[in-house]
């Protein structure tokens, strides 16, 4: 690939998005500005970037994350894009994050949408800490589920045997084969992406998506009696009231209530 | 679940089990008559890729030539695969329409259209390639006679083709420069056969597999080569975890080692000190269980020389005395002549009369062994004991000693423990190495003594790289020293039984079989070789110190021609380039790694007027006569004496001066008696374009439109080389019976395949040689059955003495590889294959999906090492030996996790061009490049 090409040419994209961003007006893209700055919760933003309400508030378009990514990962979201427009985020199927040990693109933010904290540890870069999204896998597509002999994902997986690990079981069909089956390790994926770039099928059946729309949670008043580290939830755990239907009404209203029970 | 679906699986899973524990009689099963509900069409075929031989079915759609492979299944008939595939076998169905698909024969001309060595590729007709290709070729043989023309074969030609090709070289050209890729990748493995056995491919069967209770992966990444087999491994691990072991044992750290209960990784070259540590520890420490019944009755003990070299360039070679290569890479190639012994490998060598520091003068590579007594076999074994080989042999630096001393122990325990299965496999590692051979007549050892060898569920069994490599390569013998079914060309009652089938004069087959696969290289580098065409391989890319080849192929005075589906590097490399056909556009046949034949019809007609290299071989043989070819033919080469003219001979057979080679070899009355007939269920349908031409009228090799044979030649050329393996223990069964079945395992006797060979209980051949004795084994291998006598160190008596039915355990020792990691070079280079590619990649590399998925081979290295050498994780680095240097980006945290000290990079993307860097230093016995091991330097590029 020609990169000298393309990077002229992201240049151009670059500096025009930059003022588009900047200015933020101009009536051609005023409209597409209304519908995607408030649009979809469906991006992946860089590494360290603070949460997506935060982060566009702090983010101040400037591009030079984008600048600094060597693998041309990163984009300012230009009017079609549906994202709010010249921030920077990345399609992980077409250029996933490769995760640099050094972090090139976080260190440049000016303003810490990009925050350098969040993906250090003891003050040294630490790209195992980012959290771009996670990995979702479609088991109905995902040919592994089929028997197939696939798992593209798990070895293109920087974080390989962390963030996505195989379980092994029998295959009863042919009685002598084992499934192989990528299992994707939700506290350690990084959302980078290099698996839904790697995945065999036509459409990807691994997908990133941000971590706030698919993770659940399971709240702190119930720790695992079987995983001591479970525990450590309890820290955020209060003895706060609990509110339903039923308990609408104060007990002295509810008793005195005049329906009649037979 | 529900409790009926439950018992359903149950049944299931039992059945199989039970088709997998006894003999397995062919049942016919019904390929092809899926009553189309729709417009597309099944049929069974076989895989196109690894040497697993999985069954698949291709569905094509579309009326003659628009009929096209739209998908593919995995067959659920299949025993291999059972319905599965990897994704290399998953996408079978978008390896043959990538957009740059060579569609018309290239030339490259200068402004006037003629040929131009330095002109730019221009489209020519089929009449003017052979115009061109017949031109050359015989300025070859005028040059340098018959081993002036070579051939770089394959293990990924069909059976058929295989034949054809082999017919035209040896018995039409007379010669043997024609040397498959297959000796890259398993020639070692082969003189392993036939020392040990004296008979090429392994006694078990993948059934093995389930029978097993320990499977020990040496040198194979079996995860990621032969993942097939590998989700059976994991299956059988599944079944009996506790009893189950997995051991795996490599050179770094990989996919393999995920399942193992031991992984035990060594420096390079040192298995063959771990085998013979398990060895020590059976004769030394636990003599009880050697099976000294089994012993006496099927084994003899032997020894060969120990200073053999590294099949690299000789002393006196013109290229050497010409100066072509630099004084850094004669640094490593002077090994070849004479070397120093190391105190690495200097205890190993003491029982053969070497020590630290003497001069071992080197003579080339020999198959010469002697027979010798079982005292001096376990004096060879003296050396291994725990403490010198844990210390050559730890593999990474950083390991503790004692934990690895500790897994040594584990590793011989579960070979010696009494009652326990053990397989071994083994792949490169073992094979490709500079004493492969010897590594591999070592795994036979362990087994033999143990008596676990040729058993169900136990045996060490080479597995095979590429698809057809046994069943073509090695069975039909497209090798410079081999004839059809493990007949050789030195051999006179060979050739003259060859001669014989293939209705040419005795005398005509040149008895001197040298020019392998490196040879044909050397050989064009020296100016010998003048005339060279490549058939479905890709040697430019695949040889190891690849600069010189192609350099010798540029800028020489010289032919080169390439017959390729797509443009790889061996097409850019020559003169002239042929569209070929590929796999599921002809008919075919492939041989996989456990003696399977399976067959395939004609499923579409070629892409744009490619040709298969079948019609290729027939239509070039159009071109030579009698006495073009079979007049006397001077020294030349590696051959010493003249060939004798069969001419007379020939005219008194009935031929004349001037018949050509296609009445001969091709188009003879026994070829015409197999008719092309659409009312044979077998045809009836299907195209065949090399029998009747087809719907595309292409324009043939005399300018008229191709309307075929007229007979079917594809069937013709099956039942002709069948001939040669019925009654030899190769057994093979009728080509239409093929056609029914999902393979079958040769031998094929009474309709019944063989699943464990040797062993009287399951193999005929060894039921027939054990009726009189009552014996359980008969290794009935021919060659290299009677032997001299002597000991560690040489021939003490010279008369002969007969080992009939007798295999061999041999002495040897541990030795240095020719190139190590040094203060200038201080890193080990590995080599090999990634999952999602094939070999080269010319065709997986034009698969999107596998392409996005492993676009470029990445250079694996410890992230230590990483940090010392200044290199950034995902940056590029230079790798550079003496050879040469490519720039690759580094990768600390991927599938491949060497030890501080190794690389591995893969081999399958032209732009990473590794084999550039790669020494071609050969197992001086099998002549099989040793691509796991050279010395490379790193540095930020």
């Amino acid at each position: 690939m020609s990169k000298k090409k393309v990077s002229s040419r992201r240049k151009f994209l670059l500096t025009s998005m930059r003022a588009a961003g900047l200015a933020g007006i101009g009536a051609l893209v005023w409209s597409s500005m209304l519908e995607e700055s408030t649009a979809s919760s469906l991006i992946l933003r860089p590494p360290g970037a603070l949460p997506e309400k935060e982060f566009l508030k702090t983010c101040i378009k400037c591009g030079l994350c984008v600048s600094a990514c060597p693998y041309d990962t990163l984009k300012l979201a230009a009017p079609g894009d549906h994202k709010p427009m010249g921030t920077p985020f990345f399609d992980a199927r077409d250029i996933p994050c490769y995760m640099c040990t050094d972090i090139p693109c976080v260190p440049v933010c000016p303003t810490g949408a990009l925050d350098e904290q969040s993906v250090s540890t003891d003050g040294e870069l630490d790209i195992n800490l980012s959290r771009m999204g996670v990995a979702v896998i479609d088991s109905s597509a995902c040919v592994a589920f089929w028997g197939i002999q696939c798992d593209a994902c798990h070895r293109a997986c920087p974080l390989i045997d962390e963030a996505i690990i195989i379980e092994y079981d029998k295959n009863e069909r042919t009685g002598k084969h084992a499934f192989l089956t990528p299992v994707v390790v939700n506290d350690v994926c990084t959302g980078c992406g290099m698996c839904e770039h790697a995945c065999i099928t036509e459409k990807a059946a691994i997908t990133i998506i941000p971590r706030d729309v698919v993770l659940g949670h399971a709240g702190s008043h119930y720790v695992k009696g079987w995983d001591k580290k479970d525990e450590a939830r309890i820290k955020d755990a209060t003895g706060a009231t609990t509110h339903t239907e039923l308990s609408k009404e104060s007990a002295l209203d509810s008793l005195n209530d005049d329906s009649e029970l037979y | 679940m529900s409790l009926d679906r439950r018992k359903f699986l149950k049944s299931a899973a039992a059945a199989s089990a039970a088709s997998a524990m006894g003999m397995t009689v062919p049942v016919e099963l019904q390929a092809s008559q899926e009553k189309a509900e729709s417009d597309w069409r099944w049929d069974k075929a076989a895989c196109r890729f690894c040497g697993t031989g999985c069954g698949i079915m291709m569905a094509t759609k579309g009326e003659g030539n628009d009929r096209k492979i739209v998908a593919v299944k995995g067959d659920p008939a299949a025993p291999v695969n059972r319905g599965l595939n990897c994704i290399k076998g998953y996408f079978n169905a978008k390896i043959m329409y990538g957009a740059d698909r060579l569609t018309q024969p290239l030339l490259r001309v200068g402004a006037d259209g003629k040929f131009d060595k330095h002109g730019k590729f221009a489209p020519i007709s089929w009449e003017r390639a052979f115009d061109e290709m017949e031109f050359y070729a015989k300025k070859a043989l005028k040059s340098g006679g018959p081993e002036a023309v070579g051939v770089f074969s394959s293990g990924q030609y069909t059976i058929m083709e295989g034949y054809a090709a082999q017919k035209m070289m040896k018995a039409g050209f007379r010669s043997n420069a024609f040397d498959p890729n297959a000796r890259h990748c398993m020639a070692s493995a082969v003189v392993g056969f036939y020392q040990t056995f004296g008979v090429d491919e392994p006694s078990g069967c993948y059934d093995d597999i389930e029978l097993t209770d320990t499977v020990v992966a040496w040198g194979s990444n079996m995860a990621e080569m032969h993942p097939i087999l590998w989700s059976r491994v994991t299956d059988r691990k599944l079944s009996d975890p506790d009893r189950v072991k997995v051991v795996s044992i490599q050179t770094y750290t990989h996919r393999t080692s995920d399942l193992a209960d031991i992984e035990i990784l060594f420096s390079p070259n040192t298995d063959t000190a771990l085998w013979n540590y398990v060895a020590h520890e059976i004769v030394y420490n636990h003599p009880e269980v050697i099976d000294w019944e089994f012993i006496k009755k099927h084994i003899i003990f032997a020894a060969g020389p120990v200073n053999i070299g590294y099949g690299m360039r000789r002393k006196g070679e013109k290229s050497l005395t010409d100066g072509k290569y630099s004084e850094l890479e004669m640094e490593t190639i002077s090994k070849e002549m004479s070397k120093k012994v190391s105190a690495k490998e200097a205890p190993a060598l003491a029982p053969y009369g070497y020590k630290e520091g003497d001069t071992m003068n080197n003579t080339a590579g020999t198959l010469k062994h002697w027979e010798i007594s079982f005292e001096e076999y376990k004096k060879s074994l003296a050396p291994y004991t725990l403490d010198y080989t844990a210390k050559i042999v730890k593999g990474d630096p950083d390991e503790d000693i004692n934990e690895f001393k500790a897994k040594l122990k584990a590793l011989a325990a579960l070979y010696v423990e009494k009652g326990r299965k053990v397989v071994s496999f083994w792949t490169m590692g073992m094979n490709q190495h500079t004493r492969g051979t010897w590594t591999n007549t070592l795994s036979y050892n362990v087994h033999f003594m143990l008596n676990k060898q040729a058993k169900p569920g136990s045996g060490a069994f080479s597995l095979t790289g590429q698809p057809s490599a046994c069943g073509t390569a090695r069975e039909v013998g497209t090798f410079t020293h081999r004839l059809p079914a493990d007949m050789m060309v030195k051999n006179p009652k060979h050739r003259s039984i060859a001669e014989h089938k293939w209705m040419v004069p005795q005398g005509t087959i040149n008895p001197v079989g040298k020019q392998h696969i490196m040879k044909i290289h050397r050989d064009i580098e020296d100016g010998l070789i003048k005339f060279a065409w490549v058939n479905v391989c890709n040697p430019y890319q695949d040889s190891a110190s690849a600069t010189h080849w192609i350099k010798a192929a540029r800028e020489m005075d010289n032919f080169i021609v390439t017959s390729d589906g797509y443009p790889g590097i061996s097409a850019k490399v020559s003169d002239l380039i042929l569209p070929s056909a590929m796999i599921y556009e002809k008919w075919g046949a492939y041989g996989n790694a456990e003696r399977r034949t399976q067959h395939w019809r004609q499923q579409v007609v070629p892409v744009g007027d490619a040709m298969s290299d079948t019609w290729q071989w027939v239509e070039f043989s159009k071109r030579f006569t009698v006495k073009d070819l079979w007049g006397e033919q001077a020294p030349s080469g590696p051959r010493k004496k003249p060939l004798p003219s069969v001419i007379s001979q020939a005219k008194e057979m009935g031929y004349s001066e001037d018949t050509t080679m296609y009445e001969i070899l091709y188009a003879n009355d026994v070829a015409k008696s197999y008719k092309l007939d659409q009312k044979d269920p077998i045809q009836a349908g299907y195209d065949n374009s090399e029998g009747y031409g087809d719907g595309r009228n292409v324009i043939g090799s005399d300018g008229k439109v191709f309307e075929g044979y007229g007979f079917f030649i594809q069937k013709y050329l099956w039942e002709e080389y069948a001939s040669f393996t019925r009654g030899h223990g190769h057994d093979l069964a009728p080509f239409d019976m093929y056609q029914k079945v999902r393979g079958l395992k040769w031998p094929v006797v009474d309709g019944k395949e063989t699943q464990w060979r040797f062993n009287s209980k399951y193999d005929p051949y060894a039921a027939k040689e054990t009726k009189e004795n009552g014996n359980a084994f008969a290794f009935y291998g021919k060659l290299a059955k009677a032997l001299p006598y002597g000991d560690l160190q040489g021939i003490k008596k010279k008369e002969k003495t007969g080992l009939k039915n007798k295999a061999k355990i041999f002495a040897r020792p541990y030795m240095d590889p020719p190139e190590m990691p040094d203060e200038n070079y201080d890193t080990w280079l590995c080599t090999g294959r990634v999952l999602e590619h094939w070999h080269s990649g010319t065709m997986t590399m034009r698969v999107p999906e596998l392409y996005r998925a492993v676009p470029e081979a990445l250079c694996y290295m410890h992230p230590a090492d990483a940090k010392a050498k200044g290199l950034k994780q995902g940056g590029l680095a230079w790798v550079e030996s003496r050879r040469g240097k490519v720039k690759a980006r580094v990768e600390t945290r991927g599938r491949n996790r060497p030890a501080r000290g190794l690389v591995f990079v893969p081999w399958f993307d032209e732009k990473v061009f590794i084999n550039k860097v790669c020494l071609d230093a050969t197992c001086p016995m099998s002549k099989q490049t040793d691509y796991k091991k050279c010395a490379v330097k790193i540095y930020k590029a």
